[in-house]
């Protein structure tokens, strides 16, 4: 993940427990600030990440937008988006301790997934589509990426509801007053 | 740490993030300017996200603390 913070404006918050906090800084501004987003992985270790920071933005009252471009356009296909996998091969963060090469035997990418999705119901963690039901609720904005639809032969009835089509000029357009711009 | 008096309490003890931080605003939301939120969690990283979410939504975080293993938090609605 790369990041890029323009105007960095507030410190990072470190305060011990038990401390006294304070309230400082962040309401003196005439806009909310905005995060944007592009989302271009469609595994389900992928998916989490964008999700979660726009959700946290959400909640911190902050506008947001995520494009969804190439293979990240799956965290928003109606069909695919429940079936978003994690790949055991070629990952050497497996938990499992195993030569990585048996990631490719049949049948692995399916153990690892539902490893993983395991662990999110473990933890209560909300799963992709509910995760875009809060975004969407925040009234975040979804941006579908028109040319991976193009490219990759997604029409628009295979994209869950309330999803913006758009190239990347409309994405760059509200990226342009990001405060906070994230390339997942 | 318990001088607060809270109008309303919420339990996001064994919530991992963002579920806390996601709990917390939308509790705030339904209390008034001025009311009080004591929220209890468990994520350890809430005790550096509580006060950088009072800060973004310009709440008062009125105290922070932690004991055995839960993290205690007064939040004063200051926003609308």
């Amino acid at each position: 993940m790369t990041a890029v913070a323009r105007g960095h404006r507030g410190t990072g918050a470190q305060v011990e427990a038990g401390a006294e906090a304070q309230r400082h800084g962040g309401t003196d501004r005439t806009r909310p600030r905005r995060l944007a987003l592009v989302a271009s992985k469609g595994s389900l270790d992928g998916a989490y990440p964008p999700l979660i920071l726009a959700a946290t933005a959400a909640s911190l009252g902050w506008e947001v937008g995520i494009f969804f471009t190439f293979y990240g356009l799956d965290i928003i296909h109606k069909r695919r988006h429940k079936k978003l996998k994690v790949a055991p091969l070629g990952n050497p963060a497996m938990p499992v301790p195993m030569p990585n090469l048996l990631g490719a035997l049949p049948g692995m990418t399916a153990a690892a997934t539902s490893m993983m999705k395991g662990w999110m119901k473990k933890a209560r963690l909300p799963d992709v589509p509910e995760f875009l039901d809060i975004a969407r609720e925040s009234g975040a904005k979804l941006f579908a990426c028109s040319t991976t639809m193009g490219v990759m032969g997604v029409e628009e009835q295979d994209l869950v509801a309330g999803v913006d089509i758009a190239g990347a000029t409309a994405f760059l357009d509200f990226a342009a007053d990001a405060d906070v711009s994230l390339f997942v | 740490m318990n001088d607060f008096v809270a109008d309303a309490e919420l339990d996001c003890k064994g919530l991992l993030c963002p579920l806390p931080v996601y709990q917390t605003s939308r509790a705030i939301g339904r209390l008034t300017t001025g009311q009080v939120l004591k929220v209890e969690c468990t994520d350890p990283g809430s005790l550096a996200d509580f006060p950088a979410f009072a800060r973004q939504r310009g709440h008062a975080l009125l105290s922070a603390t932690a004991r055995d293993g839960v993290q205690v938090f007064y939040l004063r609605k200051e926003a609308a």
